[in-house]
């Protein structure tokens, strides 16, 4: 056991290494020095209260979207739409957190969570559904709904729920109610304790109830799936739903606990990233953990990077599309690192593409 | 002149916690047919892979043209002159057969295909081996036979002196069989080698000049036909005395379980692949459905099982009308189902012994409690399975594609007879698995079948339907052209009829 450990390992801390590695030959070419950049890094990230706050900060959504499409793998299916479905969860989540007041924080704060991730579900299922019924590739399907959602967003919260106190330039809504406002208790963001439950009860539906192992045979083996009785249809569309809702959750977090309201445009991107983190954490709902915390520390670390060490912070996003790079070609990663006799399975990347 | 075409050497090769081969020695001589033969993991696969360059043996060397070769890879051997033609077929199917023989080795006239000249050096190796085949068919088209001549021409293409198949009857008519031994034959007396892998004892006394047996790795007996016989050959095999055929009592039918009416089935291109067929399985008795494969066998059982809709007609399973429906209904009325294809559909490699023992009921008691799986019930349950099924597993929580494909299907057999078993279907039950393990399916389903089930086979071994079936219907383009008593049918009448010969 300790050995599939270590394997299973290998291949991701390796990436992350030879991904620093590089990183760091790059920050070398740009005349600074590496060492400084990476200590300003880990300064930035770990030194305080405040780093530590950031870290955990950008480390939930990431957590969130990673567990989606960690989930989403698991029944062979490549969630493309994170980005789409957590601008959903994350406007609605705001929407129900400004939209009403007088409720207790015990009711108000759960409600707005719970309708980010339910809105998120149905943006997720819709995939799922038309993969169910019409076999419509869900990539192709969540990269479209993206550009839905990133449109309904930004109409949401320039029109119908635009705030329009102030100079009313900015595209987004009222601030939230402070009782639906996710607390921090010190360094530690609930909405980061709230990632943690929810990747644990990930691992917990997948290998313990009857769900997760007809979503898990439908992954590995559609086939016997089939053959066993499982409907592939039901298990596609909801699986969908839940990798949704896992993403909308990402959203609403950032926008309970973080951002305080909905602002179109502040979220971009974070959805894509639950890619790197699910493919690094090689699809386990535990592992997503850590592989959140490290890119959240080396976002949270970046401006001191730039700061201290004059290097420009997309580094960071060079360094994180390098150790995608490698997760992604264990292959390459092989051969430049001269493994020998590997047996360590490998997470299959095309899941999904080509078949029905 | 040549004393050793090809050869090995004391080749010894390890894989992880296995020792494939274990210095094995053979070698073949020009014009020769030497038959490699042994039960499944017995080692022929590793060898004939070192032969053709795939693996390097850790110990050991390999033999061509009595010169000791360190092979690069397959591409090394071809150019020496070992052709291989592979259980699966390596054809593009919308090609022409022309286009398949040259593929990666054409000849080229300023840079582009010259179609003319390949069509012209593949006319003359049809003549010169007179191998029938038309040049301009496509690989599609052609009976499974035919295709085989096609990759026996690819490797004659590329200069072959030796041939080497693996298991290349598996998928054959008797009669193809019986052509296909004919042209290796022919090619022997070109001076052709040929190496030939196989599990079936019958053909090796009919075609081998020499006969090497091998088991666990090991070389345990080199003879010829003449001074050998089946019952001896499966001894070597197995390495104990084999019962070759299935002791059973006349069967006492009962009522109808199965009732197949009209069956109209499309195949996966929606070509009509059941044709109007009607059958009925009653309690106690085994029908055989006898016939060559791709004539409607998958698309019956399929239909049957829930996993592929039906055009037209009605399937009643104990007078209940189950047509169009699903899977899980139909099972729940009391159906086993063997699949044709173990790894497509009946396992689920990367899952556990456990697992697998029950993937066809964990969302009943007492596997699956509100929701939450049992482990300690799937525990003891895969016990009794691995116990009573003869289930080699390290341990239970062992993944199920590291046994093998006879460890697999007991697996599998045992899962479905586990349970209230109405109705079986059984399609090509026994493929690709060790003797031990086909002899103690069989008596499984005989057993079944005494217990008072319904059995519906489904093989393209002609030997397996005669020996188990009580009723042999033969299958041929999706109908049923004659069913036959087991007690008064007839080997060479059966195959006439599985080829479509007095078929009107």
């Amino acid at each position: 056991m300790n050995k599939k450990l270590f394997r299973s390992c290998v291949t991701p801390v390796a990436a992350v290494a030879l991904g620093l590695i590089i990183g760091a030959i790059l920050i070398a070419s740009q005349g600074s020095s590496p060492i400084t950049a990476y200590q300003a890094m880990l300064v930035g990230g770990l030194r305080d209260s405040d780093a530590l706050l950031r870290t955990f900060q950008k480390a939930t959504p990431l957590i969130f979207g990673g567990l989606a499409v960690a989930f989403a793998f698991k029944a062979g299916l490549f969630n493309i739409g994170g980005q789409g479905q957590l601008l959903i969860g994350a406007v609605f989540a705001a929407g129900v957190g400004f939209g009403l007041d007088g409720l207790p924080m015990v009711i108000h704060l759960p409600l707005a969570l719970i309708a980010g991730g339910l809105a998120a579900a149905i943006w997720g299922g819709i995939a799922g559904a038309l993969k169910a019924t019409s076999g419509a590739h869900e990539v192709i399907v969540t990269i479209m709904l993206n550009f839905v959602a990133g449109n309904l967003t930004d109409w949401l919260s320039s029109s119908p729920w635009k705030d329009n106190s102030g100079d009313r330039i900015i595209a987004r809504t009222p601030p939230i109610e402070p009782s639906a406002e996710i607390p921090t208790w010190g360094a530690l963001p609930v909405g980061f304790l709230l990632a943690i439950l929810v990747a644990i009860m990930c691992w917990f539906v997948l290998e313990r109830t009857t769900f997760g192992f007809q979503v898990k045979s439908v992954g590995f083996n559609k086939d016997a799936a089939r053959y066993s009785g499982i409907r592939i249809g039901v298990i596609t569309a909801s699986t969908m739903a839940i990798s949704g809702m896992l993403a909308g959750f990402g959203g609403a977090v950032e926008s309970l606990g973080v951002d305080g309201r909905f602002e179109a445009g502040v979220n971009v991107g974070l959805g894509f990233e639950g890619i790197t983190i699910a493919l690094l954490a090689r699809a386990n709902p535990i592992a997503v953990i850590p592989a959140g915390l490290l890119v959240g520390l080396m976002q949270a670390g970046a401006s001191r990077m730039q700061f201290k060490a004059d290097v420009a912070p997309e580094i960071i996003d060079v360094i994180q599309a390098l150790i995608l790079f490698f997760v992604a070609a264990p292959t390459i990663l092989r051969w430049i690192l001269r493994f020998q006799n590997q047996t360590d399975e490998d997470l299959k990347l095309g899941v999904g593409w080509g078949s029905k | 002149m040549v004393d050793v075409l090809i050869g090995a050497q004391s080749v010894t090769k390890r894989f992880p916690g296995v020792l494939a081969t274990n210095q094995v020695s053979i070698e073949l001589k020009p014009g020769r047919i030497l038959a490699l033969l042994g039960e499944n993991g017995a080692g022929k696969s590793t060898l004939v892979n070192m032969l053709f360059g795939m693996y390097r043996p850790d110990e050991g060397s390999v033999i061509i043209k009595d010169e000791v070769v360190n092979l690069q890879g397959p591409s090394d051997a071809i150019r020496r002159g070992i052709g291989m033609v592979h259980q699966h077929f390596q054809l593009v199917p919308p090609m022409s057969v022309v286009e398949n023989i040259v593929l990666g080795a054409e000849p080229k006239k300023l840079g582009l295909v010259d179609l003319p000249e390949a069509r012209k050096r593949v006319l003359e190796l049809v003549t010169r081996f007179s191998l029938d085949v038309d040049p301009d068919a496509l690989v599609e088209e052609l009976p499974v036979g035919t295709q085989q001549r096609v990759e026996i021409l690819k490797a004659l293409y590329r200069n072959a002196e030796v041939l080497i198949l693996d298991e290349p009857t598996a998928v054959l008519t008797p009669q193809e069989t019986d052509h296909l031994l004919q042209v290796l034959r022919d090619l022997t007396t070109r001076g052709v080698g040929v190496v030939f892998i196989t599990h079936k004892l019958r053909e090796v006394l009919a075609i081998a000049d020499d006969i090497v047996v091998l088991r666990n790795g090991q070389v345990v007996g080199t003879t010829t036909p003449s001074a050998s016989s089946e019952t001896a050959l499966a001894e070597m095999m197995v390495g104990r005395s084999v019962l070759l055929r299935v002791d059973k009592t006349i069967s006492q039918p009962g009522e109808v379980v199965l009732e197949v009416r009209n069956l109209e089935v499309d195949d996966d291109r929606s070509q009509r692949a059941v044709n109007n067929l009607s059958l009925k399985v009653r309690k106690g008795e085994i029908l055989g459905i006898a016939g060559v494969e791709g004539n409607g066998q998958r698309e019956l059982v399929e239909a049957i099982t829930g996993l592929r809709a039906s055009e037209a007609g009605e399937i009643l399973i104990s007078a209940r009308a189950v047509t169009n429906t699903s899977p899980r209904k139909i099972a729940s009325l009391g159906v086993g189902h063997i699949p044709e294809d173990r790894e497509k559909h009946g396992v689920i490699g990367v899952y556990s012994v456990e697992e697998n023992a029950m993937i066809n009921r964990y969302h009943r008691k007492p596997f699956s409690l509100r929701g939450l799986l049992q482990r300690k019930a799937i525990t003891s349950h895969a016990k009794e399975v691995v116990n009573e099924f003869d289930v080699r597993t390290p341990r239970l929580d062992t993944a199920v594609a590291t046994l093998s494909g006879g460890n697999k299907q007991k697996l599998i057999v045992g899962r479905e007879f586990s349970g209230e078993i109405k109705f079986l279907i059984a399609a090509q039950p026994t493929r690709g698995i060790d003797i031990g393990a086909i002899e103690f399916i069989h008596r499984s389903i005989v057993k079944k079948r005494d217990e008072g089930a319904a059995v519906l086979l489904v093989s393209a071994e002609l030997d397996e339907i005669i020996g188990l079936a009580d009723r042999i219907a033969v299958l041929f383009e999706g109908k049923i052209v004659a069913t036959l008593d087991a007690a008064e049918a007839d080997r060479e009448q059966i195959g006439l009829l599985m080829a479509g010969v007095g078929v009107s």
